[in-house]
This record gives structure tokens, C-alpha cells and sequence, in this order.
């Protein structure tokens, strides 16, 4: 499907409220969307999310040949791929100007700032050597893929866990994980990107700009960066010159997000390590549930998983109807009044409770820099429910 | 009923979980769960179609399915001729000649029977973008071992016995009858009629889940 230009009307309306220092979505200039990384259940598998737009990013190994100029190191795979799935305008299996320039920044990023130890990838020097190959996939586009894919590709690379090998003389040995605990990678530091979006004349720029705004913006400044302050990667596309005080201005802008985004990268893996090692479910599967769930607690959660096998006996058939409904999505306690919130509590049309208030304090709590409070994973799945809450009541 | 006592532990369906609408640029999606196995679907459409794919008198249904990792191989190839061969029959595709109706699949974590969850959440992204369909179709993969055992899948603790032949079956929901069958391994006729009688209860499950999600999308949360 060919994509639909944005009307002039919609573009001056951006380009007038972006020099009031104002946003469609109503952040501040330098504010993310919300940051959401979910693990799946197979090592080295995420997905992220920033706002709407959404990557899915898989890790996978296998044993080959190494480079003739480096045999003694491992090799690292970068794909990138628009898939049909994420915009209209994405064709199955055509490389476009914008996969193509995302591919490059992302080898660049991960590939080039040598952030992933390749000779520890290294089984029979010049023979034979682990490929690690990172497939990125972006699932849905509502800009910015560029910063929600580096993080989905260093959070999977974290996450991954190769099979241990041994090697006795001309017999190497893979073992399989039952056999023994496979091993995970060693990342030196963890680059990531943050873009920011130019416009009038570089006078004001966003960061993480969305679809809308990536459509009227100038031009866009990327910086790759670790948590030690150590630029990785610098690339400024479209047309416009920048003075030399933005760029420094934007570097230290992009630390602080840096320092940000690499905490909930480590947080995420924590929570994930301690569920896969209290022998919890985890996987998209539970993330998803536990997504929906999240007007119930976590108790009445656990019951729930263990309670939704159908039993295909014609006896509980009446039972497993009741399951049914627990397993179905947007979970509400039973026999739950609703309650009054706040003072400014108020019912529009069919949507659901509105809480103003609640929402001003936290849009002005936001503005103060309390930003930690994404850093928590579970809290930010939380936040995200508070502020779509009507989005299931439209249609 | 004679299913369940053939069998020495009764076969059962693993958690089913579904978000619709989960994805903003596609007119309708689905990411649906069955047990450990996860599909995202995602359908635009009817839209503009390629000249070279355009029927006169009908909707083109087209299918992608990517891969976890890596490109798509010969079994996804398989899995996208059968699921758009499946909904070129359901969708009502006179209603949009000259068009398009497209269905994107992405594995997200395979657990068994994924043929079965695509054409499920696939069938849930349709519904969700408000495509016109015949009736509901809904998929069942059932596992026989050699002992001639019926088990469903996935599974939610996985056996090791091995099986001997798998089967997805893919029901409508105006009758529940049969609308496609996909095999491997060998079977007899008797293992066969017994897979489709379990099987058919089973979607039973599966379409009041599809009717369960849909009413919680449109109802009103107060």
C-alpha cells in the first residue's frame, strides 16, 4: 500500500506547537515515551516498546567458519527488518532507503563499537567459531524505531545464553542445556541510540520523536552511546547544519538518557532472572497476561494460570466456561464497585473514569524529572494502564 | 465422550490468552497465545492491490508469516499457502473485487502446534479489523503417540513420549464441520475420526474464547 503523504494543514500545526515547546502527545521536548522490555521464554528473545512502536528482537548461534582475516574470532550478525506488519508502507522482502539506513546504524552501533566479546566466540582458532546472529523485526512503526530497536538488540544479546562446548583434541562437544548450563554472552558495555529530531532551522528538537514528527523534522541527529559517556556512533541525516554547541548540548542530553534506558535494560533482566529462577512462568506468554491482568493481584494471578487448562471432559463443562472467561483478556475483579478516585472524577460519553486530576499531577510530577519512575519495569506496565484505560472501551 | 476414555489422562486445551488491537498502524491485530506458543497477526485490508495480483471479480488474500529467526524457509512458505488458501475461502471476497486483504503472522515463541495458533490468530486479527467472513474458523492440533494416545498441543506439560503423527484440524463455527486438515506420520482411519471428534470439541473451547475476547473488547469498562 503506498503511504499517505500528511496534509499542509497537519504539518504547520506541528512545526507551530513544536516552536511553543509543545507536543502532540503532550510530553515535554526532551521527554521518552514510555519504555517497556519483555522477555520471552527461549534465551535471547525481547520485545521492546517505546509508546506505540514496537520491536521484536531475536537472538539466535551456530557454529561456522570464521573470517580468513580474524580466525580466532566469532562473528556478529546484524539484521534488520521492516516488516509488513509494522506500516502500510513496509513491502514484504524490498529493501528500502530507510531499512537499508537502519541496518547500517544498528551494525554500526553493535557491530563496530565491539560491544559483544567475539573471541570468547572462538571454538578451533581459524576453523571453527560461534555466529551470533541478532534478527530485529519492527512489529509496529510509530517513529523512533531506530532507539527501540538498539535497546531490543543489546537487551537480546544480554539476555542470550549459548550452548557450552568442550573440546578434546579434534573432538569438540556441544552440550545440550539439559546436559549443561548453557553460557551467556560477554558484553563489554551496552551501546545505545538516542535520536533527536531538528526543526526550524535547528532551533528546537525533540527527543524520540513519533511518526507525525519524524514526517516535518529537518533532520534527525543520532547518538550512540554507552553508560561510561563513550560515543559510539554519530550520523546527522537530512538537510540542515548544526552548530557546534547543539551537538555537545545533545550529547549530554543523550547520557542522561543513556544512563536511563541502560538501567531498565538491567533491571528488566533482573526481574527476569529471579522469575526464571523461583521457576515462575515467563515468556511473552505470562508478560502478555500479566498486561492484561493488572487491575488483579498477583495472588488471584498465580490461581488463574494454574486454573485455565480446559478440561475436555463433558462432566465440567460447565466449569471450564467459567475458566474460559478467566483466561480472556482485561481482567476485572468480580463484584468489584467501582470507586471514587479523586475529586475530579468524571464519566465522558462511553469511556471510562477519567482522572483528571490524578492525570495533571502526573504529567507535572513528570516535568520535574521523575522520569525513575519508568525505570521499574513493573511499575511502567502499570503507568501504562493508567493512562490508556478507555482505549479496550472504543471500537 | 468414548475419546476421553481411550485415553489414560484426559487431553486437555493449554491457557489461551489474546490482545486485540494491540498494534496501531495495522487496521486490525491480534497477539494470541496458545499455551507457550505466541503468534502475532496483523491484517490490512481490503486496500489497494498489485497489478499483478489483482482478481477482477474478487479480494487477493495475502499471507506473510516471518520466521522467529533468521529468513522465511519452506515450512513457512507451506504455512502461508495454507492459511491464505483457508481464508480465500472464508472471507467473503466478492464483497471487494480488485483489492486486497493482507495477513502478516510473526512467530514470537513456538511451543507446538504454531500452524494451528496462526490460522487462530489470524482468524482474531480479521475479526478484530471488521473483515466480512462467511463464519469463524478456529484450529486444533492433536498429537498421537505410538500407543495410539489423543493429545492436544501445545500442551501445557509437555510429554516426552514421542508421537507417531500429528494432525490440524480446522473447523468453521456455523456447523463445526471440517475445513481443512493438515497431517504427518501415519495413522488409521479409526485414530483419524477419533482426532476429529476430540478436536471438534476442543474449537468449541477456542470459539467461545473468540466471542469471550471480543464481547471484553466492545463492552463498555466502567
Amino acid at each position: 500500500m503506498r503511504d499517505v503523504p500528511i496534509s499542509n494543514c497537519e504539518r504547520e500545526f506541528l512545526l507551530a506547537i513544536i516552536a511553543e515547546k509543545k507536543r502532540v502527545d503532550g510530553r515535554q521536548p526532551t521527554d521518552l515515551r514510555q519504555v517497556k522490555i519483555q522477555f520471552g521464554s527461549n534465551f535471547g528473545s525481547c520485545e521492546v516498546s517505546f509508546g506505540k512502536t514496537r520491536v521484536l528482537a531475536t537472538v539466535s548461534s551456530e557454529v561456522a567458519a570464521p573470517k580468513q582475516r580474524r580466525p580466532n574470532e566469532g562473528i556478529l550478525f546484524v539484521n534488520v527488518e521492516l516488516s509488513p506488519m509494522g506500516h502500510p508502507s513496509f513491502e514484504q522482502g524490498r529493501q528500502t532507503e530507510e531499512s537499508v539506513e537502519l541496518n547500517r546504524l544498528m551494525e554500526r552501533c553493535l557491530k563496530e563499537s565491539r560491544c559483544v566479546d567475539l573471541e570468547s566466540l572462538c571454538i578451533v582458532v581459524g576453523e571453527k567459531v560461534w555466529t551470533v546472529r541478532v534478527d530485529v523485526t519492527v512489529v509496529n512503526q510509530d517513529g523512533n524505531m531506530l532507539d527501540c530497536a538498539s535497546i531490543a538488540a543489546i537487551a537480546a544479546l544480554a539476555h542470550f545464553k549459548r550452548p557450552d562446548v568442550t573440546v578434546k583434541g579434534q573432538e569438540i562437544t556441544i552440550h545440550t542445556s539439559d546436559e549443561r548450563d548453557p553460557i551467556p554472552l560477554s558484553i563489554h558495555h551496552m551501546p545505545l541510540c538516542v535520536t533527536f529530531a531538528f526543526f526550524h532551522q535547528g532551533k528546537f528538537l525533540l527527543i524520540d520523536p513519533q511518526e507525525r514528527e519524524e514526517r516535518v523534522t529537518e533532520g534527525k541527529m543520532v547518538i550512540g552511546m554507552n553508560k561510561h559517556r563513550e560515543i559510539c556512533m554519530l550520523q546527522v541525516t537530512g538537510q540542515m547544519l548544526l552548530h557546534q554547541d547543539k551537538v555537545k548540548q545533545c550529547t549530554k542530553m543523550a547520557f542522561v538518557k543513556v544512563v536511563e534506558m541502560t538501567e531498565l535494560i538491567q533491571e528488566a533482566l533482573a526481574n527476569d532472572k529471579t522469575a526464571r529462577s523461583k521457576g515462575e512462568k515467563c515468556g511473552f506468554a505470562m508478560s502478555s497476561e500479566k498486561e492484561i491482568n493488572t487491575t488483579v493481584s498477583p495472588a488471584k494471578l498465580v490461581e488463574d494460570v494454574s486454573k485455565t487448562d480446559l478440561p475436555m471432559s463433558s462432566d465440567s463443562d460447565s466449569g471450564s466456561e467459567q475458566e474460559m472467561v478467566e483466561a480472556g483478556p482485561q481482567e476485572r475483579p468480580v463484584g468489584d464497585s467501582p470507586k471514587v478516585v479523586g475529586k475530579g472524577v468524571a464519566i465522558i460519553g462511553s469511556a471510562a473514569v477519567k482522572k483528571w486530576e490524578e492525570e495533571e499531577e502526573r504529567v507535572k510530577g513528570d516535568k520535574k524529572g521523575k522520569k525513575k519512575k519508568e525505570a521499574s519495569v513493573k511499575e511502567a506496565s502499570v503507568k501504562g494502564q493508567q493512562s490508556r484505560p478507555q482505549a479496550s472501551a472504543y471500537f | 465422550m468414548e475419546v476421553m476414555e481411550t485415553s489414560t489422562n484426559s487431553p486437555c486445551l493449554a491457557a489461551l490468552t489474546c490482545v486485540l488491537g494491540d498494534l496501531s498502524q495495522a487496521d486490525g491485530s491480534a497477539s494470541f497465545t496458545h499455551g507457550n506458543t505466541s503468534v502475532l497477526a496483523a491484517t490490512y485490508g481490503p486496500c489497494e492491490v498489485r497489478m499483478s495480483k489483482e482478481i477482477l471479480d474478487q479480494a487477493t488474500v495475502e499471507v506473510v508469516c516471518k520466521p522467529r529467526v533468521g529468513l522465511p524457509n519452506c515450512a513457512d512458505k507451506y504455512r502461508e499457502r495454507h492459511i491464505r488458501d483457508l481464508f480465500q475461502a472464508t472471507i467473503l471476497v466478492n464483497l471487494h473485487p480488485r483489492s486486497s486483504v493482507m495477513i502478516v503472522l510473526q512467530e514470537r515463541q513456538d511451543d507446538g502446534g504454531l500452524l494451528a495458533t496462526s490460522i487462530n490468530a489470524a482468524c482474531l486479527a480479521l475479526l478484530d479489523a471488521g473483515v466480512s467472513m462467511k463464519f469463524l474458523v478456529a484450529a486444533v492440533t492433536a498429537l498421537i503417540d505410538k500407543d495410539g494416545n489423543i493429545n492436544l498441543v501445545p500442551e501445557e506439560k509437555p510429554s516426552d513420549v514421542e508421537a507417531s503423527a500429528s494432525l490440524t484440524i480446522v473447523f468453521n463455527e456455523k456447523d463445526l464441520q471440517v475445513m481443512g486438515v493438515t497431517s504427518s506420520g501415519k495413522f488409521s482411519q479409526e485414530q483419524y475420526d477419533r482426532s476429529v471428534s476430540l478436536c471438534r470439541k476442543a474449537t468449541e473451547h477456542v470459539f467461545k474464547f473468540y466471542r469471550e475476547s471480543m464481547e471484553r473488547k466492545l463492552s463498555k469498562s466502567v
